[in-house]
């Protein structure tokens, strides 16, 4: 039945492990985007398209540009690809493997233990649902990140700021 | 604001106004007599050469695209050879300007672009004309003083007989 | 069976309707710039110049398609594909008549568009990153700033008729509009919508990424050939793209009295597409820190403000 949907899996796992292993940051941060697509389907494809909108638009459509805009201005070159190379060889795999493997089993213990119904359950939730339930059992959470929002407002205009006076 | 609002409100009346483009190999362009176009040498009203490979033309070029050789037949000079090169020729005039006899003129005609380079720089044959071009009926030979076969001296237009410098009486 | 060949038959006439709309108008472009500017424009081809398009098409799939050594072959290849396929995607939302539509009924269509013109970002950044080109990399710097900027504004100027319609459904929000256009109660949004649409085509005057005058041709220095193309094509496409919107958000979609409904549609992107031109041909380029600071400081609190009183006058109506 949901062949489409493990076939996004499939996409999402191996986009994200080239973008791990690829030595140059753009080629990493194009497969970010394949994995970060990919997964935007699979919410798509579980009935959560106002989700999976705001996957594209935001990591997608944003943050992924500012990284990748971030990687263009300092201009890495060809001695950081060697050096990214040799992050490769022997131990340095180990200790990010373990925690990662920490992670994956806390996740299907988790998804294993859960109650919850997993979605593909045929109606899809859109937009209007998605806001009600924002503004309504989860306002606190809403107006928490909010205040983080106007934290990093405050202090990307702190940043800006023109040293020195003249304006 | 305004301003850009103004500024397109009037772009966009230029929609009604009269294209300015002539259709160029379509309708050709009215150029008048006095244009400064490709170069010719003309003959005086007797069919002969005007030009006396004088220099005068040679030396008021500015780009020094003209280049002649003197001859001499029966008394009249004549250029041996007339060489224009026209991928160097600014089209200014001066040898026209320069030019004591009426022998060398510009034509309202521009239209001589060539695919082989070599073949801009006309040669006699390609620059005389067979009429008398802009002035026409003066004839240099008619005018001036010097002696030719069939023309003695004094016998010019306007011309006094020469003095006879031996004789007493005034 | 015929609910297969139906959605096919749509899909497939409105790939090339759109790929005909955006060559047509790149003639259409040279000849209007030419009439507001007192010249005939391209006029030797075919009859009143027509042909121009297949000529041009021609020139640029016979030209040597050249990938420059010092390029990054990969990312430099599938930039423009990114380009183009992002403004295509986006037709799929567009209803353009009440049966014609290839998905215009998903309902987080606007959304939908937003995310794939942010995609649309990646084509002109890669570009000019791939490039390997001091020029290219300054103009898909500027894209990069300049297009995530106006995204925000536009946005949250549509914010205001998503809130008019209470949908994402770009269908919903034609519909809503039976009676009274959006353009009329959300002026202001459409206004800041169409200026951010100007600056995420980046068409004249808001060309930065590409502004020959200070970095040759910006990200698309070393293109050439049908690579070239696709770019030249995408931005076309893009401002047919933000016509259809525009249309379809404020200007009442198909509706409108006596004519068909798609003749209504292509009559209101028509003159859309005709303003854009207009506006090249009128206005000069400002700077470009002007224009980050114009984005910033003017629409973005002009968008919120518009936001702010369409939702007090939205709960009103409702009686809150």
């Amino acid at each position: 039945m949901n062949i489409v949907l493990e076939l996004y899996g499939l996409i999402a796992i191996g986009a994200t492990a080239l973008a791990i292993t690829r030595t140059i940051p753009v080629h990493g941060l194009l497969y970010l985007v394949v994995s970060l697509l990919a997964l935007a389907c699979m919410f798509d494809e579980l009935g959560a398209p106002f989700a999976a909108m705001l996957e594209i638009i935001v990591y997608a459509g944003a943050i992924i540009v500012l990284f990748v805009f971030v990687v263009m201005m300092i201009n890495l070159g060809q001695p950081d690809q060697l050096r990214e190379k040799g992050w490769f060889a022997g131990g340095a795999w180990i200790g990010p493997g373990v925690i990662a493997a920490l992670l994956m089993g806390l996740l299907v213990y988790g998804t294993q233990r859960s109650t919850m119904a997993v979605g593909t359950a045929g109606t899809p939730i859109g937009p209007q649902q998605v806001g009600l339930t924002l503004y309504g059992p989860y306002i606190l959470t809403v107006e928490l990140s909010s205040f983080l929002l106007l934290a990093g407002l405050v202090s990307a205009y702190h940043i800006g700021r023109r040293i020195g006076g003249k304006s | 604001m305004l301003g850009i609002i103004r500024t397109i409100w009037m772009t966009f009346l230029h929609m009604f106004h009269r294209n300015e483009t002539v259709q160029y190999p379509d309708v050709k362009p009215y150029l008048s007599p006095r244009y400064r176009g490709r170069i010719v040498l003309t003959r005086d009203p007797g069919g002969e050469e005007r030009c006396v490979a004088c220099n005068l033309c040679a030396a008021a070029c500015p780009v020094d695209c003209i280049s002649l050789q003197k001859g001499e037949r029966e008394g009249r000079w004549y250029p041996e050879f007339f060489q224009i090169n026209f991928s160097r020729c600014i089209f200014c005039g001066f040898c026209e300007e320069a030019c004591p006899t009426y022998a060398i003129q510009l034509t309202p005609d521009f239209e001589m672009s060539e695919y082989v380079r070599q073949n801009l720089v006309y040669e006699k044959e390609d620059l005389l004309i067979s009429g008398p071009g802009k002035v026409h009926d003066y004839s240099f030979y008619n005018v001036s003083g010097l002696k030719i076969p069939g023309k003695n001296k004094g016998e010019a237009e306007n011309e006094a007989k020469p003095v006879d410098i031996h004789a007493l009486m005034p | 069976m015929m609910s297969i060949i139906w959605p096919i038959l749509v899909i497939v006439v409105t790939v090339f309707g759109v790929l005909g709309v955006a060559a047509v108008s790149t003639m259409l472009e040279r000849r209007l710039l030419g009439v507001f500017q007192d010249r005939p424009g391209p006029n030797r081809v075919g009859p009143f110049g027509l042909f121009q398009v297949i000529a041009d098409a021609m020139k640029m799939l016979f030209k040597q398609d050249w990938i420059p050594p010092f390029a990054d072959k990969p990312v430099f290849l599938i930039a423009p594909i990114i380009g183009f396929l992002a403004v295509l995607l986006c037709f799929g939302v567009v209803p353009i008549t009440p049966i014609w539509s290839v998905a215009g009924n998903l309902n987080v269509g606007l959304l939908f568009i937003f995310g794939m013109l942010g995609l649309g970002v990646y084509s002109v950044v890669l570009a000019g990153w791939s490039s390997n080109n001091k020029y290219a990399l300054l103009g898909g710097m500027r894209a990069a700033a300049q297009m995530i900027s106006y995204e925000v504004f536009m946005g949250l100027s549509v914010m205001g008729v998503v809130m008019a319609a209470g949908s994402f459904s770009i269908r919903d929000i034609v519909d809503a509009q039976t009676n009274c256009w959006f353009i009329i109660p959300q002026f202001l949004g459409a206004v800041i919508f169409f200026l951010a649409g100007v600056a995420e085509t980046h068409r004249l005057p808001f060309d930065f990424p590409e502004g020959e005058n200070e970095i040759g041709a910006g990200f698309h220095t070393e293109y050439s050939g049908m690579k070239f193309g696709m770019f030249y094509l995408a931005e076309y496409a893009g401002v047919a793209l933000s016509s259809a919107l525009v249309t379809t958000l404020y200007l009442g979609g198909w509706h409108g009295p006596l004519l068909p409904p798609f003749l209504w549609f292509a009559i209101k992107v028509f003159l859309l597409i005709c303003f854009y031109i207009l506006l090249r041909a009128a206005l000069p380029r400002p700077r470009y820190d002007q224009l980050m600071s114009f984005g910033w400081k003017v629409l973005l609190p002009l968008s919120l403000l518009n936001i702010l009183v369409t939702g007090a006058v939205v709960l009103l109506r409702a009686g809150v």
